[in-house]
């Protein structure tokens, strides 16, 4: 079911395709982009998702991990506040997104690599809207690497 | 035992202030059980041995080797390779050996900016001609050279095998000697030696493990600097508002900068089990900043100021993130316009 954005076609071997790894939670946003597959609504597929139980249990060093393993980009998406499973989980996500962004600054990395997003069990389409809006962005900003893997 | 039977001592210095050197002095007295223990072949610092004098050794000649400095120039990724060479153990001595320390703070920035800044743009720097150090500088009396100023800052483990580490900036006192009589003890016995790539010379917890003051739940919802206030001498500094690092450090100091109420800069370098200091202090300390709303959060956050230079003060070298993006420099390759000057 999984289908590109409506004008490309199969990309060519050659053609950079980014890499965006998606952290959800199990409660609200896994369950969020499960609807939206039940749904059949469609997504950016160079979005890959992992679950974890809740944003919370997102260590700052897994992010940073991913783009360092090749992700182009990040998103770190749980319930909506105040909706944690876990009561707090999701403010120490919001707490740690903010003080990472300030450390991309260091590293010379955009901020927009790494987003946060809420979406709840209900909100299928909010993730599709979400995915394919994070893929973009990527694309727009190009490949983490560009100056360095030529 | 003759001079011949003892094991062989080498002492080199990189990229470094020479604290380390200083450490292994602190020693006091028991630098003659050092030197009765051991045969020192190079030590630069202290016994006039030449760089030919390692190069003209068998391989694996030296027994030991404390590698203290950071890999700045060519010149000491040369070194660290003879050494290397000619060793059966290379010790990653000191912090900036270990993860780059205060050196590698320089890899926030590139080659080019800091040559720019000291030999051009610097308000102290009067050189209208805008003369540079070059490699090879041609003189009536011949060939000058200098090493090569290289492009990052490395540590020691990311350009030889490294076989121990001995965290601290520098090393305490005590861990020193603590590691010099273990190995003296091992080789004198013949026993083995610890497992390759272990951390000698320091503790298996945190920072906080050793520290003498009182925690409590925290709930930080200012930052405050260390010159900004006289800090409670028997609470917690994170506790305070003062920007701590000792959730995110190795043990082993003894907590020395808590006790006399300053808060800990995280040089005995990344703790256990955790490959990132940085990255792991941010994670200890999100979940403590006392809002939820992100405006003030961010209001809070405004309170850390450099947070690249305070999570990674001494381990930008070996971070995660560090050349993930050229870690300099963005796509375009240009440098990254918060910290084009030094």
């Amino acid at each position: 079911m999984v289908m590109t954005q409506p004008s490309t076609g199969p990309p060519s071997e050659s053609e950079w395709r980014p890499k965006i790894v998606a952290f959800l939670c199990n409660w609200c946003s896994y369950t969020g982009a499960d609807l939206a597959g039940i749904s059949r609504i469609p997504w950016d597929p160079s979005v890959h998702i992992v679950r974890v139980m809740c944003t919370g249990r997102m260590d700052p060093t897994f992010m940073a991990e991913a783009l360092r393993l090749g992700a182009d980009g990040v998103i770190v998406s749980g319930c909506h506040p105040g909706e944690c499973h876990y009561q707090e989980g999701n403010y120490k996500a919001l707490r740690r997104v903010h003080l990472l962004h300030r450390l991309f600054d260091g590293f010379g990395i955009d901020r927009k690599r790494l987003r946060l997003v809420w979406v709840s069990a209900s909100e299928g389409v909010k993730w599709a809207e979400a995915a394919n809006d994070m893929a973009r962005q990527i694309r727009e900003l190009g490949p983490m690497r560009a100056a360095h893997d030529d | 035992m003759t001079t011949r039977t003892k094991p062989k001592l080498a002492l080199y210095w990189a990229a470094s202030c020479g604290g380390c050197e200083i450490a292994v002095l602190e020693i006091e007295e028991k630098i003659l059980d050092v030197d009765a223990a051991f045969d020192i072949v190079f030590w630069p610092v202290a016994v006039d041995f030449k760089v030919k004098d390692v190069e003209a050794m068998e391989d694996g000649t030296i027994d030991v080797c404390l590698f203290n400095g950071a890999i700045r120039t060519a010149e000491n990724e040369h070194m660290a390779a003879l050494l290397r060479r000619k060793s059966k153990v290379l010790v990653a001595f000191g912090a900036c050996a270990c993860e780059g320390a205060i050196p590698a703070l320089a890899n926030t920035t590139t080659r080019q900016a800091i040559f720019d800044w000291v030999y051009r743009d610097s308000p102290s720097t009067v050189n209208p001609e805008d003369i540079r150090p070059r490699e090879e500088t041609e003189t009536p009396l011949g060939t000058l050279r200098l090493p090569a100023f290289l492009e990052r800052v490395s540590a020691l483990d990311q350009v030889v095998d490294v076989d121990y580490f001995v965290p601290g900036c520098p090393p305490q006192a005590h861990q020193i000697w603590a590691v010099l009589e273990t190995l003296i003890d091992l080789i004198a016995q013949g026993r083995p030696f610890p497992p390759k790539g272990a951390v000698l010379g320091a503790g298996d917890r945190t920072c906080c493990d050793e520290c003498p003051r009182t925690r409590e739940e925290k709930r930080i919802a200012k930052f405050v600097r260390p010159h900004e206030v006289i800090p409670d001498p028997d609470k917690c500094l994170l506790d305070q508002g003062i920007l701590c690092m000792g959730p995110a450090t190795r043990s082993g100091c003894g907590a020395r900068c808590m006790a006399v109420g300053m808060p800990c800069r995280g040089c005995y370098g990344s703790a256990p089990n955790s490959r990132d200091q940085g990255t792991k202090m941010i994670a200890a300390l999100a979940s403590v900043i006392d809002s939820k709303d992100p405006g003030d959060i961010d209001r809070i956050l405004d309170g850390v100021v450099d947070p690249i230079g305070t999570f990674y003060r001494f381990s930008l070298a070996t971070a995660t993130l560090a050349g993930v993006n050229g870690s300099v420099t963005t796509r375009e390759g240009k440098p990254s316009p918060e910290r084009v000057a030094p």
